[in-house]
C-alpha cells in the first residue's frame, strides 16, 4: 500500500473516531449547563443530582475526546506536509484560533467545574460549566472554518505557488461554514439530547429514580425533536448549496451518472455500476431531486459524466469523480437515521406531553439502541463530505495526492496506523465499559455534601 | 521589530509556558509511583495536579497551531520530519490523559496499577522527546532544498540530544518535586523536599554538561563566542540554588527558581537558533528561518490581533484557576470525582 492511502486511511480512522465523542461533549455540555441553571435558579436538588450524574458520563466521554483531539492537531504536520505547506497561511489560523479561544476555556472551566463543586458559589459554578459549553461550540466554529475552506476555498489568493490569506471576513463569512456549522452544531444537541433519552428509558424501565430520570427524558425528548428537525431543515439547505458549491459531490451522491431532465426525479434506491456509469433497480420519486435543489418542480440537475467532462477542460486529463456508491449510500443512511431520530423524537414528545411516559415501554426500549442514531447520521455525513470532495483535499485547488508528506515513508505510516488502531480500539472498549458500569450505577441520592476541610492552609511561596 | 520576529518571540512563549507549567505536572506524574506508596498518596499526589494538567497541555497545542498559523513550512517540516518521536509523544500524552480520568472510576487495585504506569511513563516520555527534540533543532538535522526532513528516526538519537533528554526529565522532574512541596504537606511533603534535595545538584551537573556539549554539537560557538550571555547563567544560577532554598524549607522560592531555570533554558534556545527555526545540517541555505517558513504577512497580522487579544484573558483565567485551587491537598480530603 502507498503512504498516501496509508495516510487517507489513518485520517479517516482517527478523525471518525475522535468525532464519535465530540458531538456528545458538545451536546451533553448545554444540557448540563441547563440542568445545573435549574438547580441553582429552583434550588431543586434534583435537578443536582442530574446534572452531577450526566456529568460524570460526560467526564469520561470528554476524557477520549481531548486525547484523540491532540492528535487531530498534529496530524496534519505529520501526514500532509505538502497540504500544510500549501494552505497553512489559511488554514492554520484557525486551528490557532481554536486553540487560543476555546481549548483553553473548556479545559481550565472543566478543571474548575469537576473540583469546585463544594469549594466555589454555585453561581460561580455555574458559570464554568456554560464556560465550557461555550467553549466547545467556539471549537466546533472554528474548526469548522477550517474545514469549510477545503469544501469552499474563500478569501486566499494563489502566489509562490501556494495558498495565502487574502481576506479573514471571507474566511469567517463563507456560506459553506454558516450552513455547515448550525448543521454539525445541531447535529451535536441532537447526539446529547438521545444519549439522554436512551440512559433515562433504560432506568425507567427499571423505575430507578424515576423522578430524575423523567425529568431528563423530558429535557431530552423536546430538545431531540427540535435539534434532529433543525438539523434536517439546515441540511437541505446545505444540499441545495452544494448543487452550486461542489455539484460533482451532489451528483455522485445521487449517483446521478447524466444531467437529469428538467423535471428530476430523486433516487431512493439503486444498484450503482461505477464502471459503465449506470444505475439499475432504481427506485424513484419524480420531481423530488428538482424540489430538494432548488425548492421548486422543475430545474435539472448536473450529471457525473457532464461534470467530468468540465472539470478535465477546466483542471486538466485526470479523474474528478469521487468514490460514488460510498457518496451515494453514506447519505442515504444518514438520512434515514435522522428520519428516525425525527420520529423517535414525535413519539417521546407526544408521551411527555399526555404524561403517559411509564406505560409506553415500547417507546422506552426502542430509546435504548436508538442512542446509536445520530453517532451513525454524524458519522455518515462526514464519510459523504469528505469522500465526496475528493479527488481534491481543498476543492479546485490541491488534489489529495499532492497534499501528503513526501518523505514520511508507507512504512512508517503503516507503524502509526497499527499504533493508533490498537490504541483507540482498547480506549473504545474501556470507554465503552466505563460509560455503560456509570451509567447502571445510577444516580446518587441527594446526599450531604462533601464539606471542604475547614483547615484551609494556602500555600506560601 | 517585525511580525516574524514577534511570532517567533509567541511561539517561544508558548513553548515556555508548555514547559513551565506542564513540566511539573509531567514531574509530579513521574513522582508519583515512587512518593505515593498508598492508594490513597497516589490520589492525593494525581489531585495535586487535577484541576490543572488538561489547561496546561493546551499550550502545547496552541504553540502548535500557532507554528502551523505562522510558520507553516517549520510545522510541516518538523512534525513530518520528527515522525516517529511525534508519534511517541502523541501516544504519551494520550495513555496519560486518559489514566488520570480513568484511573478512579474503579476500586480494583491491578486496574489502578496498570493506569499508575501509563501516568508515569506517559510523563516521562514526554521530557525525553522534548529534550531530543529542541538539541537536535539547535545541532541542525538533514534539511534539502526542498524544506523536507531527510535523515532517520535513529538519526534523532545522538549523544547530545539523548543528553539534552535526560537534563530535562531531570529539571522537570525537580520542578514536580518542587511543586508537590508545595501543594502536600506532612510525610508527602518531606519526602518531596528529598527528592528535590537528591537530585537538585545532579540536575544542575547534567544541565551544565549540555551546555558544555552545546559548545562542540551546535554552531553556537562560532555564532556567539566563548560568552553564552546572561541568559543561559542566570539559568544556571538559578537552578544552583534551588537546593538552598529546599534546605531552608522556602518550597515557593524554590520553585520560582525551576520555573525560570525552564523559561530562562527555552529562551537560550530560542537565541540560539534566531533567526533560524530550523537548521538544516546540509547546507546552511536550506535551514528554515523565520522569513522563509512564514505565512504571508497579513496572516500574521491577523493572528497578531488574534492573540494579543486572547492570550491576556487566557492568562487571566488560568491564573484565576491557580488561586482558586491554591488550598494543599490533605489525604483526608474526598478524593474521588
Amino acid at each position: 500500500m502507498s503512504n498516501l492511502l496509508l495516510a487517507r486511511w489513518q485520517f479517516g480512522i482517527t478523525t471518525i473516531y475522535h468525532f464519535f465523542f465530540v458531538p456528545l461533549t458538545i451536546g451533553l455540555a448545554f444540557l448540563i449547563a441547563y440542568m445545573e441553571t435549574m438547580y441553582v435558579t429552583r434550588h431543586d436538588e434534583t435537578y443536582k443530582q442530574m446534572a452531577k450524574f450526566w456529568g460524570k458520563l460526560f467526564l469520561i466521554n470528554f476524557a477520549v475526546g481531548v486525547v484523540t483531539g491532540i492528535l487531530q492537531e498534529f496530524q496534519f504536520g505529520m501526514n500532509w506536509s505538502d497540504y500544510s505547506r500549501f494552505v497553512g497561511d489559511v488554514f492554520g489560523a484557525p486551528l490557532a484560533v481554536e486553540a487560543l479561544a476555546s481549548f483553553f476555556l473548556e479545559s481550565t472551566f472543566l478543571g474548575i467545574w469537576i473540583f469546585g463543586w463544594e469549594r466555589l458559589s454555585k453561581g460561580v459554578h455555574l458559570t464554568a460549566i456554560w464556560f465550557v459549553a461555550i467553549g466547545t461550540t467556539i471549537s466546533a466554529f472554528w474548526i469548522l472554518t477550517a474545514n469549510s475552506f477545503m469544501q469552499e476555498p474563500v478569501g486566499y489568493t494563489i502566489r509562490n505557488g501556494h495558498a495565502e490569506m487574502s481576506s479573514f471576513g471571507a474566511l469567517i463569512t463563507n456560506k459553506q461554514l454558516w450552513l455547515e456549522f448550525p448543521h454539525v452544531w445541531f447535529g451535536a444537541l441532537s447526539t446529547g439530547a438521545f444519549f439522554i433519552l436512551g440512559v433515562s428509558a433504560w432506568h425507567l424501565l427499571r423505575a430507578h429514580k424515576a423522578e430524575a430520570f423523567k425529568r431528563s427524558f423530558q429535557i431530552a425528548a423536546i430538545v431531540g425533536l427540535a435539534s434532529s428537525i433543525l438539523v434536517g431543515v439546515v441540511g437541505h439547505e446545505q444540499a441545495q448549496h452544494l448543487v452550486q458549491s461542489q455539484p460533482m459531490k451532489m451528483a455522485a451522491s445521487e449517483a446521478l451518472w447524466n444531467t437529469s431532465p428538467d423535471v428530476a426525479p430523486w433516487t431512493v434506491v439503486a444498484a450503482i455500476n461505477t464502471k459503465d456509469h449506470t444505475d439499475s433497480m432504481q427506485i424513484q420519486i419524480p420531481g423530488m431531486l428538482s424540489i430538494l435543489s432548488y425548492n421548486k418542480l422543475h430545474g435539472s440537475v448536473e450529471g457525473i459524466n457532464q461534470l467530468q467532462a468540465q472539470y478535465q477542460a477546466e483542471y486538466g486529463p485526470g479523474n474528478y469523480i469521487p468514490p460514488v456508491r460510498v457518496t451515494f449510500w453514506s447519505f442515504r443512511i444518514m438520512v434515514l437515521a435522522g428520519g428516525l431520530m425525527v420520529l423517535l423524537g414525535i413519539w417521546g414528545v407526544v408521551a411527555v406531553i399526555r404524561n403517559k411516559l411509564s406505560t409506553r415501554r415500547a417507546l422506552l426500549r426502542i430509546a435504548v439502541p436508538s442512542i446509536a442514531l445520530p453517532y451513525i447520521a454524524n458519522s455518515m455525513g462526514w464519510v459523504m463530505t469528505e469522500i465526496g470532495r475528493q479527488p481534491w483535499s481543498v476543492f479546485g485547488l490541491l488534489k489529495t495526492s499532492n497534499s501528503v508528506s513526501p518523505t514520511v515513508s508507507a512504512g512508517m505510516v503503516l507503524t502509526t496506523v497499527i499504533g493508533f488502531t490498537l490504541i483507540y480500539g482498547v480506549l473504545a472498549v474501556l470507554d465503552v465499559m466505563l460509560l455503560v458500569r456509570t451509567l447502571k450505577s445510577g444516580m446518587d441520592s441527594p446526599s450531604t455534601p462533601n464539606v471542604a476541610s475547614p483547615k484551609a492552609t494556602i500555600a506560601p511561596l | 521589530m517585525n511580525l516574524n520576529i514577534l511570532w517567533f518571540i509567541l511561539i517561544a512563549v508558548l513553548f515556555i509556558g508548555f514547559f513551565f507549567l506542564e513540566g511539573f505536572d509531567f514531574g509530579v506524574g513521574i513522582l508519583m509511583p515512587f512518593l505515593g506508596k498508598t492508594d490513597g498518596e497516589r490520589r492525593a499526589i494525581i489531585n495535586t495536579i487535577g484541576p490543572f494538567w488538561d489547561g496546561n497541555e493546551v499550550w502545547l497545542l496552541t504553540a502548535g497551531g500557532a507554528m502551523f498559523a505562522a510558520f507553516p513550512n517549520w510545522y510541516a517540516t518538523l512534525f513530518s520530519g520528527f515522525y516517529l518521536a511525534l508519534f511517541l509523544l502523541l501516544v504519551a500524552l494520550i495513555g496519560r490523559g486518559v489514566a488520570f480520568e480513568f484511573r478512579s472510576k474503579l476500586e480494583n487495585p491491578k486496574w489502578r496499577r496498570v493506569w499508575d504506569y501509563v501516568i508515569f511513563g506517559g510523563s516521562l516520555l514526554p521530557p525525553l522527546l522534548w529534550g531530543v527534540a529542541l538539541a537536535n533543532l539547535m545541532r541542525g538535522v538533514p534539511i534539502d532544498a526542498k524544506m523536507n526532513y531527510v535523515g532517520t528516526f535513529w538519526g534523532l538519537l545522538n549523544t547530545y540530544a539523548l543528553v539534552g533528554g535526560a537534563a530535562m526529565i531531570l529539571l522537570f522532574i525537580l520542578h514536580g518535586a518542587l511543586f508537590l512541596s508545595l501543594k502536600t504537606e506532612g510525610e508527602l511533603q518531606q519526602k518531596a523536599r528529598n527528592v528535590g534535595l537528591a537530585i537538585g545538584a545532579w540536575t544542575t551537573v547534567l544541565m551544565l554538561f549540555f551546555v558544555v556539549l552545546s559548545y562542540f554539537d551546535t554552531d553556537m560557538f562560532t555564532r556567539h563566542g566563548v560568552d553564552p550571555g546572561p541568559v543561559p547563567i542566570l539559568a544556571g544560577l538559578a537552578l544552583f540554588s534551588v537546593q538552598f532554598f529546599i534546605r531552608a524549607k522556602r518550597d515557593g522560592w524554590g520553585f520560582l527558581m525551576t520555573g525560570l531555570t525552564i523559561a530562562l533554558s527555552t529562551v537560550t534556545v530560542f537565541m540560539d537558533l534566531f533567526p533560524r527555526v530550523m537548521v538544516s545540517s546540509l547546507s546552511p541555505d536550506w535551514s528554515l528561518t523565520i522569513y522563509n517558513a512564514a505565512s504571508n504577512p497579513y496572516s500574521l497580522k491577523v493572528m497578531t490581533i488574534v492573540a494579543l487579544t486572547l492570550v491576556p484573558i487566557v492568562l487571566a483565567y488560568q491564573i484565576w484557576t491557580y488561586w482558586i485551587f491554591r488550598r494543599r491537598v490533605h489525604l483526608s480530603d474526598h478524593m474521588d470525582y
